[in-house]
């Protein structure tokens, strides 16, 4: 399959208290590539992708949906994409099924829910309120949406954050998957991946130059 | 990721009402509190029945207002915590229809249960039958607009939980809604014509519909751009 650029991004910044948070970004992501955004603590990976989602507004730069400017494509482009974020938006007082059935897209049927639970290892917990997970199940119960969604382009923050070895292989081969299919994935991690290729990019927090 | 228009406002309307039926205590509290204030109103003022109908009008709405200001500081401060205001706030489709779903889920869980038991403490604060239907009414219309005026206030005072500050920020707005509430009451205790009240009221609703799912769609990107 020939690869077509999926999203490019041009010197973007971000500026908070009148200061940049890093050093401005640029890369091109490719159909089938995966990124991995590095950086220490508090270099501004989580805040990089609120730019990515459209929720902050990027200070300078831009950047491209499949050739276009995001803003001129601005509801392709967010049907398009999926974002897990830090924050993995389950909720503890519905059951895993519901949450699931909640972040996934409208059309999705029953039996595609189950099997998604199937996958990350739920189904025996299906009907169990979230607030009785281990935070390790309800990351799993997040990353289900991986089984469900029909985005070409995956944007996840700490993906492997309080996954167990077997959680990790399995987001790996569902990513790899996605990759052969002709996704695209930008992911935070402090890992490296095992299975799957990726290119990384390094976000350094900006200094001044004296 | 949901249907362009109804879809949006449907599941979100439906994920907090079930996210409200799960979280029962929250939703009883206002309500028991609505019903021991009523109790207690006969017995600190004067059990005569003339007084207490004369103040009646006003006892009920002050109380319909607190309780709408004490449940709607939490409407968006949960979501922003666990996430799903970040997805809520990325989804392709106009947000002012998942905003309406979780407002409208509000009223129903605050404002219109306040409206079906109100009958219940008019014949404790000895109000005329004939002003209850009044009552009724404009509970079940008032509160829907303070719902929406608060939420605007949940929205600005967002990444806190701004309780008191939620309170400052809207009780200017609450005030005509509080006025023409207790007026529809009183004019019909009073035997005059209380239509005219009901549809002021009704009127601000229209307005706040159309106005604050705009406002409160600005404040909740603000909130994630502060």
């Amino acid at each position: 399959m020939a690869s077509t650029n999926i999203l490019k991004i041009e010197k973007l910044a971000f500026e908070r208290n009148d200061t940049l948070l890093f050093e401005p970004v640029s890369f091109e992501l490719n159909s089938g590539e995966a990124l991995h955004i590095e950086g220490e603590n508090g270099a501004g990976k989580t805040t990089f992708f609120q730019l990515l989602i459209n929720l902050l507004e990027p200070s300078a730069g831009e950047i491209h949906f499949r050739g276009q400017n995001f803003g001129d494509c601005i509801y392709e482009y967010l049907s398009d994409v999926l974002f897990i974020g830090h924050q993995s938006a389950v909720k503890g007082a519905l059951s895993v099924e519901e949450n699931l059935r909640w972040m996934s897209p409208a059309n999705t049927s029953s039996k595609e829910i189950t099997t998604a639970l199937r996958s990350v290892g739920l189904e025996h917990h299906a009907s169990m309120p979230c607030y009785r997970l281990s935070a390790g199940q309800q990351r799993r119960v997040a990353l289900a949406r991986l089984m469900t969604t029909s985005a070409s382009l995956w944007y996840l923050d700490e993906p492997f954050a309080a996954l167990d070895k077997q959680g990790v292989e399995f987001i790996e081969d569902r990513m790899q998957s996605h990759l052969d299919q002709g996704g695209a994935i930008v992911f935070s991690s402090h890992q490296d991946l095992v299975k799957t290729t990726t290119r990384s990019y390094r976000l350094n927090p900006y200094r001044e130059l004296v | 990721m949901y249907n362009y228009l109804s879809g949006g406002f449907l599941a979100y309307l439906n994920r907090d009402l079930l996210l409200g039926i799960r979280n029962k205590s929250d939703l009883i509290k206002p309500l028991i509190f609505f019903l021991l204030v009523s109790v207690l109103v006969p017995l600190a003022i004067a059990p005569e029945a003339d007084r207490l109908a004369e103040l009646a009008p006003g006892i009920i709405w002050i109380f319909a207002v607190l309780a709408t200001l004490l449940s709607v500081e939490r409407l968006f401060s949960d979501d922003l915590q666990d996430g799903s205001l970040e997805q809520m706030l990325m989804s392709p489709n106009l947000l002012i229809f998942p905003i309406l779903g979780k407002v409208t889920a509000h009223w129903l869980m605050i404002g219109l249960p306040l409206a079906l038991l109100s009958p219940v403490i008019g014949i404790w604060l000895s109000l005329p039958t004939t002003a209850v239907l009044p009552m009724m009414l404009s509970l079940a219309i008032g509160t829907a607009v303070l719902s929406l005026i608060g939420a605007v206030g949940a929205a600005l005072t967002l990444p806190r939980q701004g309780g008191v500050l939620i309170a400052l920020l809207v009780m200017p707005l609450y005030m005509p809604v509080l006025i023409f509430g207790s007026a529809t009451i009183q004019s019909a205790v009073d035997g005059q014509s209380w239509t005219a009240p009901l549809s002021i009221l009704a009127a601000f609703l229209a307005i706040a519909i159309a106005l604050c799912p705009l406002a409160i769609n600005v404040s909740l990107r603000l909130a994630k751009n502060g």
